[in-house]
């Protein structure tokens, strides 16, 4: 389908040797990670979804449920055990885990964007706010200063980020703030996809509320499609149109995010809901 | 000569040149190598020098790997034959290859080795340059592992050294980089072309000469072949400034002591605390001294 | 004519992992609904009115039976069956849902709450918020409202919010649950004088309304839940 920009099959991810009685001893029935056999932890198996042009797919579970663990292996921060994902950009196919080192490289500065709860993975401390945006779009071969510049603060200034902050460090940031300048950094380059890995997480309930509100309205504007990866149910019900739950490394439910929050079929899903606030 | 601790040249068993065949051919290949891939910081096996590092053994080891008996060697320090440094090179070589000519007079030399500086005129096809290098890597100062800054080198990814010169430009309206200013080779590998000052960056492109760059602290060799490109990294609205010699009224200012205006300048405080300038190039300066005393001696 | 949606055979239970309880909400549901037209689904509380309307809508996911919907092209879905991505299509563009409570984003404003619609089908910015104004005016919802967040409205300002939104984009059927609840009567009338707007612009409507008075005026259809079994009745006499 021309719509589909990203097809995950059978992601998995084993740390340690792994042995054939891993994937049956673990899982949402063993209520377990580990293998009692060999001990290796199966943080991931088995994960398949699509994603199409436009969407929020949310993934939500708990600690340890391995929904990070699955978004990091599509943005090459980890290298999956098994598993195939493609993704579709302007008519091509690419198989992002067959990719050499600089091809993945390429992929993931120009045409993905990542946002982390932990700014300090998002972000480069020693230069200043605009800076961190510079150095995205200098990857992009974008070598003019006014240029460069410009762009710059027409992102921080559609993140909601003061003007006169932009020649600051983001060290003196507050944590909203710094989320905003990681937004605005995975965006400069217009990618076709974003993963947002817990980014409201350990912020203020206020703070987290306009972070939400500015992800919709920029994906209303860009039309990028996103990976939205919580643990909070109220962050899935506002943004995400299809969620999937993820319990030890396994999702057990996939579905529209209303159906899920309103009638999940599975014990787990039901348990989850019903214990939010 | 201690005779009690020092043979006799002859009976002390050095070659040509200090270094073994062995060592020298190793150099040679090197060389080879760096040629081949203009701007790649090239490994080598650095050896030890009677000297300490940090005191030009990567130059050194250039050189008397080059060096035969029909080479005239120069040597400068900052420009000039006479500072301690290339004086002692210069007795070093003298000592160690038997039969090769010395010179301070640039175009009489086949071979020029320098620290911080290159000569102000230009070079031939038939000259060689050595530079002698602290660091040869300009990506050090963002990213400190060395495996991450082969990568980075390998794919020419170095826009964290360009976020550096966009914050420069942000905080101070320009790029303060005043030595070492990253150069890309051969629109690939960027290097750090020494602590030669931005005055001579422009004779790295398209030089006639083959410049070499030795450290040997770092134990690396790298090069810019005749005739091959190189740019200073700039943005394409903030080009490349050489330093501006002009006094507070806008005047170039001229070397004190021969006059010249087009020249890399040194600024010193003369006895009485007033600043002069002259000529880095001390050779440059007696040539030029030596044209004015030819024409008033016509006149 | 053809239906806009044909219901067949539709139930409804939830099963309770925790519990090991299978609790039924609704069984053996049959109904229609034409374009033009509104359907009324009429029983007392517990009957599964509301669920019909949510298996519909896909938010709950039907047990049994058929839910047979026919689009604009005229190609016919069973929207019980239908995958996700289709179901999230016909949501934008073909089916709406005038829930009972108004969730939305804790800054937005009401204006632009009630434009979010056609925005997300392409309409234009500023002529989706003049729509919006002109929806937001007919339902009575004072201008100097518009620009402000509904979180803080009362919860008749939020229901007729909720009901702009709902009825702005004409969606080729739409399902209201309970539209009118928290509405005085004078708006009431508001609301029954759009959706008979809607009607004649050939929008089919599956409603559930707590006053029988409405149904007197609005419906076209009844159909009775009781729990667990349903009568169908299309007289609608029968409840006066």
């Amino acid at each position: 389908m021309s719509n589909r920009v990203l097809e995950v099959c059978g992601l998995s991810r084993i740390h340690g040797n792994g042995c054939p009685l891993c994937v049956e001893s673990t899982g949402p029935e063993n209520d377990t990670n580990i293998c009692p056999h060999c001990s290796s932890v199966v943080a991931v198996h088995g994960v398949s979804f699509d994603l199409f042009r436009g969407e929020i797919l949310g993934i939500i579970g708990e600690s340890g449920s391995g929904k990070s663990s699955t978004v990091k292996m599509l943005y090459f921060d980890d290298t999956p055990t098994a598993g195939e994902a493609v993704f579709f950009d302007n008519g091509e196919r690419h198989e992002l885990f067959r990719q050499n080192a600089a091809q993945q490289r390429s992929l993931r500065n120009k045409r993905f964007g990542m946002v982390y709860q932990n700014p300090h993975l998002g972000l480069n401390f020693q230069v200043s706010a605009g800076g961190n945006i510079a150095e995205r779009l200098l990857m992009s071969d974008l070598a003019h200063y006014g240029e460069i510049r410009r762009r710059a603060q027409e992102l921080l200034l559609r993140t909601e980020v003061l003007p006169e902050r932009m020649d600051q460090n983001p060290k003196t940031f507050s944590g909203g703030m710094q989320q905003r300048v990681q937004i605005a950094k995975a965006l400069v380059t217009r990618p076709p996809l974003l993963f947002l890995d817990e980014v409201t997480t350990g912020l203020d309930l206020s703070v987290q509320a306009a972070i939400l509100d500015l992800i919709l309205e920029i994906q209303q504007e860009l039309n990028t499609a996103m990976i939205v990866v919580t643990h909070d149910l109220g962050v899935i019900r506002l943004l995400a149109g299809r969620t999937l739950v993820m319990k030890h490394g396994r999702v057990v439910e996939a579905g529209l995010t209303d159906q899920i929050l309103e009638d999940p079929q599975h014990a787990y899903t039901q348990r989850l809901v019903a214990s939010s606030l | 000569m201690n005779i009690h601790y020092e043979f006799p040249l002859e009976e002390a068993g050095y070659a040509f040149g200090f270094l073994d065949e062995y060592a020298k051919k190793e150099v040679r290949r090197t060389i080879l190598k760096a040629i081949c891939i203009p701007g790649y910081q090239t490994p080598y096996a650095s050896r030890e020098m009677p000297m300490g590092r940090g005191f030009g053994t990567g130059g050194l080891q250039l050189t008397l790997s080059l060096i035969g008996p029909d080479d005239t060697l120069k040597v400068i320090d900052q420009g000039s034959d006479d500072s301690v440094n290339a004086v002692n090179m210069r007795q070093f070589v003298q000592l160690t290859c038997p039969g090769v000519e010395v010179t301070e007079k640039l175009e009489e030399a086949t071979l020029i080795q320098s620290r911080h500086r290159i000569p102000e005129v230009a070079l031939t096809e038939s000259q060689v340059l050595v530079l002698q290098v602290p660091y040869p890597d300009p990506l050090v100062v963002v990213e400190s592992s060395e495996a991450r800054r082969k990568v980075m080198h390998a794919e020419a990814d170095y826009s964290r050294l360009l976020v550096k010169l966009y914050e420069d430009i942000v905080h101070f309206n320009e790029i303060t980089i005043s030595h070492r200013y990253p150069t890309r080779i051969n629109r690939h590998y960027v290097i750090d072309p020494s602590p030669i000052p931005r005055w001579d960056i422009p004779k790295l492109n398209q030089s006639p000469a083959l410049i070499l760059f030795g450290a040997g602290r770092e134990k690396k060799i790298y090069a810019v072949p005749p005739f091959t490109v190189a740019e200073p990294l700039v943005f394409d609205d903030v080009p490349f400034r050489v330093e501006d010699f002009r006094d507070e009224h806008g005047q170039r200012r001229a070397c004190t002591r021969c006059g010249a205006t087009d020249s890399f300048l040194d600024e010193y405080s003369d006895d009485n605390n007033v600043k002069i300038y002259q000529c880095s190039d001390s050779a440059y300066c007696d040539g030029q001294l030596a044209q004015h005393q030819q024409r008033e001696g016509k006149a | 004519m053809q239906p806009v949606l044909l219901v067949e055979g539709l139930a409804k239970e939830f099963f309770l992992h925790e519990q090991r309880e299978t609790i039924p909400s609704c069984s053996n549901v049959c109904l229609e609904s034409q374009q033009g037209k509104l359907t009324a689904i009429v029983g007392p509380t517990g009957a599964g009115k509301s669920s019909v309307l949510k298996c519909i809508y896909r938010t709950y996911l039907p047990s049994t039976g058929r839910i047979m919907f026919r689009d604009k092209s005229g190609q016919s879905t069973d929207l019980a069956r239908a995958d996700e991505h289709q179901m999230l299509r016909l949501r934008q563009h073909e089916i709406g849902f005038v829930t009972q409570f108004l969730n939305c984003l804790p800054r937005k404003s009401a204006l632009d709450v009630v434009a979010e619609p056609l925005i997300s089908v392409g309409v234009n910015r500023t002529a989706a918020r003049t729509s919006a104004g002109d929806m937001l005016a007919r339902l009575a919802v004072p201008e100097r409202l518009w620009c402000v967040p509904p979180a803080t409205f009362s919860g008749g300002e939020k229901q007729r919010v909720n009901l702009a939104r709902g009825l702005i984009s004409r969606p080729r059927l739409l399902l209201l649950d309970e539209p009118t609840a928290s509405l005085d009567p004078g708006t009431t009338d508001l609301a029954v004088k759009l959706i008979e707007t809607l009607k004649e612009d050939g929008v089919a409507m599956i409603a559930i309304f707590h006053q029988p008075d409405l149904v007197r005026r609005l419906a076209d259809d009844v159909v009775e839940l009781a729990p667990p079994m349903v009568v169908k009745d299309n007289n609608k006499e029968c409840l006066s």
